[in-house]
């Protein structure tokens, strides 16, 4: 039975198209995953199904929703179908909850809002749906604001909004991508649960066909506004749904460098943070974020620090970097202290740069790239001025694949993909030996994000780069690592030649994180 | 929350602690003898040390911080210089005036701006919003003096159902001194709602763009429930934030406006003090408004937590 058909639909906002001719079905009891890069349509489709679509959007077509005509229904009766036949998740569980509101509140509205019912009796049914989400109420108070939980905990709350009423279809957009994998996996399977128990359908929206090949039943290939393919997972054949999965396993070319003399040691670090009093006149307590940890990267090699998040390896990252002391141990790279007395040495810190994750936020959006491409540079005694500074620049633009005339733009005329080149061309204009990259290509699309790998793959060979890559993702590790390091509570609890340690784990950490990996079912 | 508004009195006591010290040695030890200073150039030697001798000058300035301290402490705010009476009367005698016109300017106030900010966001771009937008301009623009005489001219010289000025006290009954209190009420509230409106709008304008309104509409709650169950307490930190402010400034900062109407409120104590060099008088009141600003400030905080329940555990 059909529960959610689309056909033919158009949507445009202002004069711009958006949607071309999209059409796809979602039957009872049946998980469709729609897969696109950004921009391709899949959340625009989404948000037209419940026409909650943002101003000044034009759809045409057919959406039948539950037997519901929905593009010609009125805003009152859309209210009634949302919530109540349809339920939604999306993306980003931080601020997706009211923070004001209490998570046993913000489940019972969904139920108040839609049924004369008392107070008590819709708290109660929203502890019982908090339960179906593994959130059960002597662990997580229904009292519980968000800001108490985790961004698991968050997403599963989000779930339980959508489900309090049973709907018959649940629209889940992106729901995993802000998350890790071990807490993905875990949200994951409460949705495949979740369908099964109540026999809904669920359109599910990701740009990782990695994350939903294995738990949809049918996959909708969408690119630039239009449905490209439509089928099993086995079946996809369209050269475009070929390039995704490629994208999806993506192994960046390694080659075999010889690994050198120690660039970067790092032995018995210990970094303590001050935690709330005990009391009123009780001493501080600490926080062990960093506890002993050593390990030593070769000249020319590429390491791989994996974990979940909170166990410590971006703390780590900080105090290699110089931008955090330590409380014991030493960090030395090629032989000199990163620390130098209470600051950052600033002979060392020349040599090392970073990446970090949030290809948006870490660029100041009043500055044009020439500028924040140059802002390394006041790390060196001798740096560059004038010509020879704006001459760096383009070369380092160049470097990445960009032009060197995109010096004069500014941050919000390039796409994510591209503010990552530019981090990497800051990273790379004082031409560091090191590159710390923090989870440098977690919020990117699997497309972009190979072909970012593929680059710094190649930047490492032309420039002799070595690479310490911290990352909650495992298959991107695997994939450009030679060795990788396991933390978990802030200690090194495994560490080997990748290969090694993905195909024999021996820690259980380990062994948990690797089979919370999305596995793509072998096509033949 | 306990611990929250235990930790924010005790900034408060440290906060009245330096402002105390800060308008002491301002006003008694960096600007050369104040009873020279209060009698003028042709004092007599005779009449400056006895003034001294009243003031406690001849003590030093740890011991006389220490009884100024002390006095405050236990209400004694000391003895006006001009008028031969105690501050503390002075003070309570003007109260009567300046805290309910504080009061009434930003009730008004915040009746006028909340309907109007909330009504402008849920309609932004609307004809709606724009009128609010053009008048709040006008009410940020006009200086809040003229619109006072404009006022007097219309409603107390051609209307007559106001009269122009001074206030009648609160013996003559609460309904004939909130009357003489309506004209400075609403020319203090004009520009104060203006602001205020304007605040509202663009928070919950911002606050209407955020996640969990899109969650609460994927729920099935219809634009306008969005707005009044999840928007609107979220915007309210910054309304409560200008909110504070502008109460501490209407119970001080309206000299201006007490001029105008003639009012005996605080402004005017201030401002007579500082003419008559009445260094005591004026120590005094500005410790008095200090502690004002501080108590309301105080408000303000325990409000937010109360609106949002991250900052209760916090600290």
């Amino acid at each position: 039975m059909t529960l959610l058909s689309i056909e033919g639909l158009g949507l445009s906002i202002g004069a711009v198209p958006v949607l071309h001719d999209v059409s796809l079905t979602v039957g009872k009891g049946e998980i469709v995953g729609v897969i696109g890069e950004s921009g391709s349509g899949k959340s625009m489709t989404a948000l037209a199904a419940t026409r909650l679509l943002p101003e000044g959007a034009q759809a045409r077509g057919r959406i039948r929703l539950a037997g519901h005509d929905m593009l010609a229904l009125p805003e009152r009766q859309l209210c009634r179908i949302r919530g109540r036949d349809v339920g939604m998740v999306f993306q980003e569980p931080m601020t997706a909850l009211n923070p004001l509101h209490s998570i046993g509140r913000q489940v019972a509205e969904t139920i108040r809002i839609h049924e004369r019912t008392s107070r008590a009796d819709a708290m109660a049914r929203a502890a019982r749906a908090l339960e179906r989400v593994e959130m059960p109420a002597d662990r997580f108070p229904p009292g519980r604001f968000p800001h108490e939980l985790s961004g698991g905990q968050r997403q599963r709350v989000g779930i339980a909004m959508a489900i309090a009423l049973r709907p018959r279809l649940l629209i889940a957009d992106e729901p995993t991508t802000a998350l890790d994998v071990t807490t993905q996996a875990g949200v994951l399977r409460l949705i495949r649960r979740l369908v099964d128990e109540d026999g809904m359908g669920c359109l599910l929206i990701s740009h990782d066909l990695g994350v939903v090949a294995d738990i949809a039943d049918r996959i909708v290939i969408m690119r630039a506004g239009r449905v490209v393919e439509t089928g099993r997972f086995d079946t996809l054949s369209h050269p475009y749904s070929q390039a995704l999965l490629e994208a999806s396993t993506h192994v960046a070319p390694k080659d075999a460098r010889p690994a050198g003399a120690p660039l970067l040691q790092v032995s018995g670090v210990v970094r303590d943070y001050p935690a709330p009093r005990r009391g009123w006149l009780g001493r501080p307590g600490q926080f062990r974020a960093v506890d002993g940890v050593s390990f030593d990267v070769a000249r020319g090699e590429n390491v791989g620090l994996v974990g979940g998040s909170g166990c410590g390896k971006s703390t780590l990252a900080r105090a290699i970097l110089g931008l955090e002391e330590v409380q014991a141990g030493e960090i030395r790279l090629d032989g000199q202290p990163v620390f130098d007395g209470r600051r950052a040495n600033r002979a060392v810190r020349g040599r090392m740069q970073v990446v970090f994750q949030d290809p948006y936020g870490s660029f100041n959006p009043r500055h044009r790239v020439l500028r924040l491409v140059a802002e390394p540079f006041h790390l060196l005694d001798d740096a560059p001025r004038g010509a020879a500074r704006d001459a760096a620049v383009a070369e380092a633009l160049e470097s990445v694949g960009l032009g060197a005339e995109d010096r004069h733009k500014y941050i919000h005329e390039f796409s994510g993909g591209q503010r990552q080149r530019i981090a990497i061309a800051r990273a790379l204009v004082i031409r560091p030996e090191l590159i710390v990259l923090d989870e440098a290509v977690s919020a990117l699309d699997v497309q972009v994000r190979a072909q970012i790998l593929d680059l710094l793959a190649d930047l490492g060979r032309r420039f002799g780069l070595t690479y310490l890559f911290i990352s909650h993702d495992l298959s991107v590790v695997r994939n450009v690592t030679d060795r990788v390091l396991v933390m978990q509570s802030g200690r090194i609890v495994e560490s080997g030649p990748t290969e090694q340690v993905f195909a024999n784990p021996r820690h259980a950490y380990t062994r948990s994180l690797i089979e919370a990996v999305p596995a793509l079912p072998r096509v033949g | 929350m306990l611990r929250y508004a235990l930790r924010r009195l005790i900034s408060l006591g440290v906060t009245l602690l330096v402002a105390s010290l800060v308008i002491f040695l301002a006003l008694e030890v960096v600007p050369g003898d104040p009873a020279a200073y209060m009698l003028g150039v042709n004092a007599r030697p005779d009449t400056l040390a006895a003034l001294r001798a009243e003031l406690g000058l001849d003590q030093t300035p740890p011991a006389r911080y220490a009884a100024w301290v002390a006095g405050m402490l236990t209400g004694d705010l000391g003895l006006s210089y001009t008028y031969r009476t105690p501050v503390v009367d002075m003070i309570v005698e003007r109260l009567q005036v300046s805290l309910p016109l504080a009061v009434y300017a930003l009730a008004l106030s915040t009746l006028i701006a909340f309907p109007a900010g909330i009504w402008a966001a849920a309609r932004r771009g609307s004809v709606v919003d724009v009128v609010v937008m053009g008048v709040t301009q006008l009410g940020v623009a006009i200086p809040n003096f003229w619109f006072a005489m404009l006022m007097v001219l219309v409603f107390s010289i051609n209307l007559r159902w106001f009269s122009a000025g001074g206030f009648p006290g609160w013996e003559a009954g609460v309904g004939p001194g909130l009357k003489a209190l309506t004209l400075p009420a609403v020319a203090l509230a004009l520009p104060q709602a203006s602001i205020l409106a304007r605040i509202m709008r663009s928070a919950l304008i911002e606050t209407l763009s955020e996640d969990y309104i899109r969650t609460a509409r994927a729920k099935g709650l219809s634009r306008g429930q969005a707005l009044w169950r999840h928007a609107l307490r979220n915007a309210m930190i910054p309304v409560l934030t200008i909110i504070g402010l502008q109460f501490s400034f209407l119970l001080a900062g309206v000299i201006i406006i007490e001029n105008v109407f003639f009012l005996p409120g605080l402004g005017r104590l201030v401002f007579q003090a500082i003419a008559a060099r009445d260094l005591i008088a004026v120590e005094s009141v500005v410790m008095f408004l200090v502690f004002a600003v501080v108590v309301v400030n105080f408000a303000v905080d325990l409000a937010y937590a109360w609106v949002d329940p991250r900052l209760r555990g916090r600290r």
